[in-house]
C-alpha cells in the first residue's frame, strides 16, 4: 500500500440552480485571453442535453479514457506506437465547431450609426478571424432545454432508455431537466497524462491536481482526445493545451477555487481524500458494475490510526491528514455513500463526485395528508428521469448504487419534513430510514452538511506548506527588482 | 566568386546559424519551440495535406542524409539494376506524395480564413521555400533519371568536403540549373530553421515508447 493525498470535490446537484456564476468566475480569472475565448474550464450543462463540446460523452467519436483489456486497462485513443504514428494528425480531435466559434459584436456600429428609421444592429464578428460571422452555436446553446428536439433528444445517455420512455420524457407536461456543472475531474488515472507523447501533463504529488506544463507542451493535442470529459482544451493562439488548474494559486494561499467560492447555490464541497496509489490499476480494471464500489474502496479512512501512521511514513504531513479527517468529500463519498463519480466507465477514476438530483419528487397533499405516491423508483409520474438514466451517468449502468443514494436522500427529506411540518407519521420515517440503511443521526448530519454548512466546513483546503518548498531556502533577495516571476515571460510565440 | 558564396559560404553560415540559433532558441524561448497546430481550426483539408506531406518528406529526407553519412553502403544498396529501379520508384512516389501534401497545405492556408489568421510571415516564407524545394526535387527526379545514383558522385562528395572542412564545390558546379537551385534552396531552408516552426523536427517525442503511462511530479523540498 502506498498512500497519497488528493484534493477532491463534491457537487450536490439538488442545489444547483444553473446560474453559471461559477463559469463566469472562472472565465474572468483564467480564460479571458486571446486563444482561450472558446474554453470553459468550468461549464454548466443542462441534462438531458448534448453538452459542451457537443456529444462529449460519445467515446466512439472522441476515444477518451480507458478500455478494459484482459486483466488491465488500455488507453482507448492509441497504443504508444499509434500515438507516435498519428502525431501529425490526431483523428479523434474535436474541431472548433464541436465547441463553438467565439464571437464579439462590432459595437461601434451602434454608436456610430447615422440617424434613421431603423434600430441599428451590431453585427457579430469572429474572435478568431475578426470577420463577420453568423452565430450557429454557443457554449450553452441548449441551456434549460432550449432546442430540446435536437439537443436534449441527442443526449448520449438516453440510449439506455426504451423508445417509449424517451417519448414520454419529451411530452410537454413531463419535461424535466437538471444542471450538471463540470470542471476537470483531476483523475487518479488520467487519460490526458497517459495520452501526452511529450510527457508535459502531470499530476502533482502533494494534492493530485493535474496540470499542463506550458513550457513542455509541444502541441501534439493527444490530451484533448485522451480526456473522456473533454476538459483539456487546445489554445490555438499559443499552441499549448490548457485545462482547469483547480485554482492552485488560490488554494496555496488558502482560498477556495474561484468556481467554488462564487457558487450561489453552495453546491460545492472541497476536501482531501487519502487513497491507496498501489490500488489504482486494480480499481480501473474491474467490470463496469463494480466500478463505483471499487472506487470507494480505494479511498482510505483518515481516522484509522494504522492508515495515519502509514500515510505519515509515505511522506504525507500530519496537517494534511488532519484536513482529510475534516473533509466533507470523505463524508459524502465514503461515509454516507451519497456522491457518485461521473461516467466511471471511462476508468480514469475521477475525483469529482456528484450527489444525483432527487428530482422532481411529486408528492400530493390530499385532505391534509402527505402522499408520496407509489414506489418512487418505478413510477414515472414521480421520478420523471428514469433511474437507468442516472445509472448511465453516474454508475456505469449499475442501478444499485444510484437506488441506494436515492433511498437515503428521500429518507433525509422525510425526516426533515417530519421535524418541520410534522405531517408524516414517525413510523413511516423510521421505516424509510431503515430501508435506506441509515439512522436518524446520520440523516441529521447529512441534512446539516447539505443545508447549513458554513464556508469553512464546505471547503477544507489542505495547508500547502509553501514555507517548506525549495524557494523558501533560497536567498530572499535573489528575485529583488526582477519581474517577480523569475524568467516568466508573456506566453507569446515570436516566430 | 558567386559559386564560392553559394556553395561554400552559404552552407557554413546556414549550418552554424541553425545549430547555434536552434540551441539559443531552445534555451531562451522554449515556449515557442514547436509547431503551431491548426487542426482545431480546420481539419478536413489538413488531413489530406499533412499526412501525405510528412509520410512523404521524412523518408526522402532520411535517404538524402543516409547517402551523405554512409556513401559506401548506399553505393552497395544501389548496386543491382533491380534494386536501383525499385528504390528510384519508391523515392519518386514519396516525393510526389510530399508534393501533393504541401500543395494542399499551401492552398489550405490561402483559402481558410481561420488558418490564415494564425499564419505568421515566417510561416509563409517557409512554406514558399518548401514548396519550391519539393517541386524542384520532384522535377529533378522525373527529368534527370537515376538521381539516387548520380547524387552519390556529385552532391555527396561536395557535402562531405564541407563536413570535413576542406570545401570543394567542383563536383556540383556543372550540374543543371534546377539541381543547383535545389541545393542552394536546401541551405536557405536550413538557414530559416531556427527562425521558424521548423524547429519542431527536433521535438519528436520518441521517449513516449518507454515512459510510464502516468507522471507524478513532487515539489522539491
Amino acid at each position: 500500500m502506498k498512500i497519497r493525498a488528493q484534493t477532491a470535490m463534491v457537487f450536490h446537484l439538488d442545489k444547483c440552480i444553473g446560474c453559471h456564476t461559477c463559469s463566469i468566475a472562472c472565465k474572468n480569472i483564467w480564460t479571458d485571453r486571446h486563444g482561450t475565448e472558446y474554453m470553459w474550464w468550468n461549464n454548466v450543462e443542462t441534462k438531458p442535453g448534448t453538452g459542451y463540446p457537443t456529444l462529449w460523452e460519445d467515446q466512439g467519436k472522441y476515444q477518451g479514457g480507458w478500455e478494459r483489456r484482459d486483466k488491465s486497462v488500455g488507453l482507448r485513443l492509441h497504443s504508444r506506437g499509434e500515438g507516435l504514428a498519428n502525431i501529425f494528425y490526431n483523428p479523434s480531435l474535436p474541431s472548433l465547431d464541436d465547441y463553438y466559434e467565439p464571437w464579439s459584436y462590432r459595437y461601434s456600429e451602434l454608436t456610430n450609426a447615422p440617424a434613421g428609421d431603423d434600430q441599428p444592429v451590431a453585427r457579430p464578428i469572429s474572435m478568431i478571424t475578426g470577420k463577420e460571422m453568423s452565430i450557429e452555436a454557443g457554449p450553452n446553446w441548449d441551456d434549460d432545454l432550449g432546442g430540446s428536439r435536437i439537443y436534449a433528444a441527442g443526449d448520449f445517455n438516453l440510449a439506455v432508455l426504451t423508445d417509449e420512455e424517451r417519448q414520454q420524457l419529451f411530452l410537454l407536461e413531463r419535461l424535466v431537466f437538471f444542471h450538471l456543472p463540470r470542471i476537470c475531474n483531476h483523475c487518479l488515472n488520467p487519460g490526458c497524462v497517459a495520452a501526452c507523447p511529450t510527457g508535459a501533463i502531470y499530476k502533482r504529488g502533494e494534492d493530485g491536481i493535474v496540470l499542463v506544463s506550458q513550457e513542455k507542451c509541444r502541441a501534439w493535442r493527444m490530451c484533448v482526445s485522451g480526456c473522456p470529459y473533454k476538459k483539456v482544451y487546445f489554445n490555438w493562439k499559443t499552441g499549448k493545451s490548457e485545462k482547469c488548474i483547480l485554482c492552485y494559486p488560490r488554494q496555496e494561499t488558502c482560498q477556495a477555487p474561484a468556481c467554488f467560492h462564487s457558487c450561489v447555490g453552495r453546491i460545492r464541497y472541497l476536501g482531501t481524500l487519502l487513497y491507496d496509489a498501489d490500488g489504482i490499476e486494480q480499481c480501473a480494471s474491474v467490470p463496469d458494475h463494480e466500478l463505483v464500489e471499487a472506487q470507494r474502496g480505494l479511498i482510505l479512512d483518515p481516522s484509522d490510526p494504522q492508515i495515519c501512521q502509514k500515510a505519515q511514513d509515505d511522506g504525507i504531513h500530519e496537517s494534511i491528514i488532519e484536513a482529510a479527517r475534516k473533509s466533507p468529500v470523505y463524508r459524502f463519498v465514503k461515509e454516507w455513500r451519497l456522491a457518485l463519480p461521473l461516467h466511471p466507465e471511462a476508468r480514469t477514476i475521477p475525483m469529482l463526485y456528484y450527489v444525483p438530483p432527487l428530482l422532481p419528487v411529486a408528492a400530493t397533499m390530499e385532505e391534509g395528508k402527505y402522499e408520496l405516491g407509489s414506489d418512487l423508483f418505478v413510477d414515472q409520474a414521480t421520478g420523471r428521469l428514469p433511474l437507468r438514466y442516472f445509472a448511465a451517468l453516474f454508475a456505469a449502468g449499475n442501478e444499485e448504487p444510484v437506488r441506494a443514494v436515492y433511498r437515503k436522500l428521500l429518507a433525509v427529506r422525510l425526516l426533515r419534513r417530519r421535524e418541520t411540518v410534522g405531517d408524516i407519521p414517525e413510523e413511516v420515517v423510521q421505516r424509510i430510514l431503515n430501508e435506506s440503511g441509515s439512522t436518524s443521526q446520520e440523516a441529521e448530519a447529512i441534512y446539516r452538511m447539505t443545508s447549513l454548512a458554513t464556508f469553512a466546513e464546505r471547503h477544507v483546503i489542505p495547508p500547502f506548506m509553501r514555507e517548506m518548498a525549495i524557494e523558501a531556502t533560497t536567498d530572499p533577495f535573489e528575485r529583488k527588482e526582477s519581474a517577480g516571476f523569475g524568467l516568466s515571460r508573456p506566453p507569446k510565440r515570436g516566430w | 566568386m558567386a559559386d564560392v558564396l553559394l556553395f561554400i559560404v552559404l552552407p557554413y553560415v546556414a549550418i552554424s546559424l541553425a545549430i547555434f540559433g536552434g540551441i539559443y532558441r531552445y534555451f531562451n524561448d522554449r515556449f515557442s519551440f514547436s509547431s503551431l497546430s491548426s487542426q482545431l481550426l480546420e481539419h478536413r483539408l489538413l488531413f489530406w495535406g499533412i499526412v501525405p506531406w510528412h509520410y512523404g518528406i521524412v523518408p526522402v529526407l532520411l535517404a538524402h542524409l543516409l547517402a551523405i553519412i554512409f556513401p559506401n553502403w548506399w553505393g552497395v544498396l544501389l548496386g543491382g539494376r533491380d534494386r536501383l529501379t525499385a528504390l528510384e520508384l519508391v523515392g519518386m512516389a514519396l516525393g510526389l506524395l510530399a508534393l501533393i501534401g504541401i500543395v494542399i497545405l499551401f492552398v489550405r492556408r490561402l483559402v481558410n480564413a481561420r488558418v490564415r489568421s494564425v499564419t505568421s510571415v515566417m510561416d509563409w516564407l517557409l512554406l514558399l521555400f518548401l514548396l519550391l524545394q519539393v517541386s524542384l526535387g520532384a522535377y529533378i527526379a522525373l527529368t534527370f533519371r537515376w538521381g539516387s545514383l548520380w547524387y552519390l558522385h556529385t552532391a555527396v562528395p561536395w557535402l562531405r568536403s564541407l563536413t570535413f572542412f576542406h570545401p570543394d564545390a567542383a563536383p556540383v558546379l556543372t550540374l543543371p540549373l534546377a539541381v543547383r537551385i535545389h541545393m542552394i534552396n536546401a541551405f536557405v531552408i536550413i538557414l530559416l530553421f531556427p527562425f521558424t516552426r521548423l524547429v519542431h523536427i527536433f521535438t519528436f517525442p520518441a521517449r513516449y515508447i518507454a515512459r510510464p503511462w502516468q507522471l507524478i511530479w513532487w515539489r522539491r523540498q
